[in-house]
């Protein structure tokens, strides 16, 4: 499996220092008014939901413009991400390693849950339906621009080739949803009711695959992307 | 960009990509190096080229920089 074989090359748990010891003293007081019960508790759990409820409606707003979220939806869905985030960082404190403050560590939560409520708004008004499959907007998802398009369309042509006879199933799905349909790849987590490591793998492994196979025909170059 | 290089830059897949896994596991602690000043990218090369390669993971870091960058006295 090509992600563990990554994971061997670059073991990232191995380089998290064993930080329980190293807690800064605002850190230091966070876990211990959130574990101490009574009014001290309530005070810190009031404080951290105001705190990630900013957050929240900062990322929200960040990133609407985007999106075409706006208005009272944009501001509910940072409520939904505030308070969602509030219960995955009480259920999460004993994981909580002291490796950052733990303010970056409980908003790196609200960021996650902003994203999950965009990827499940998607779909209030997808515009395609999955099993669509819009080719003709291929050259615009890359940029080929009109007055090449003889160029890009030998080349177009030979990615949806690939795509037809060098992808599974799951990949050509994966490929064809986020790449011709341009549905956002976390809608389709949702969707598929699958998580994001295991459709960016699928997409991961599709694009080798297709570059493999364009290399091989004389459309693209090897992949040199990291062996620098 | 024209599209040639988009879709060039697009279909290359970098082996020290260590997967969204990983790279949110990681995330506050890169976020803070980033933040410092600290070679985040020489430090955890696999989570770099993963918020490269990856949209949704790479808007995270994003979000989460603002963040600090906002909350920053």
């Amino acid at each position: 499996m090509l992600l563990g074989t990554m994971a061997t090359v670059n073991p990232v748990a191995d380089q998290v220092p064993a930080a329980a010891d190293r807690l800064d003293a605002e850190s230091a007081e966070w876990l211990g008014a959130l574990a101490s019960g009574g009014r001290r508790q309530e005070e810190a759990l009031s404080r951290l939901h105001e705190m990630l409820l900013r957050i929240a409606q900062r990322e929200c707003h960040r990133r609407g413009p985007r999106l075409r979220i706006t208005g009272p939806e944009l501001d509910d869905l940072a409520y939904q991400a505030a308070a969602d985030a509030l219960v995955a960082v009480t259920r999460k404190l004993g994981q909580f390693r002291g490796e950052s403050r733990f303010t970056t560590w409980a908003y790196k939560f609200v960021i996650f849950e902003v994203s999950d409520k965009i990827g499940r708004h998607f779909w209030r008004n997808p515009g395609v339906p999955l099993d669509a499959e819009d080719w003709e907007r291929l050259p615009d998802r890359f940029g080929f621009e009109p007055a090449r398009e003889a160029e890009g369309r030998d080349l177009l042509a030979a990615l949806r080739r690939a795509v037809d006879t060098e992808l599974s199933p799951r990949q050509r799905q994966v490929f064809v949803a986020i790449v011709v349909n341009a549905v956002p790849l976390d809608a389709l987590v949702i969707e598929l009711g699958s998580n994001r490591g295991a459709i960016y793998k699928t997409l991961f492994d599709a694009r080798r695959k297709l570059r493999a196979t364009l290399a091989a025909n004389g459309y693209m170059d090897q992949d040199t992307a990291g062996h620098s | 960009m024209n599209g040639y290089s988009e879709l060039d830059r697009f279909l290359q897949t970098d082996p020290r990509d260590v997967g969204c896994a990983q790279a949110m596991e990681m995330l506050h602690v890169y976020v803070e190096l980033v933040t410092a000043g600290e070679p985040a990218e020489q430090r955890y090369p696999g989570v770099a080229a993963h918020l490269q390669a990856c949209g949704p993971c790479g808007e995270d870091f994003d979000g989460l920089l603002a963040a600090l960058r906002d909350e920053a006295p």
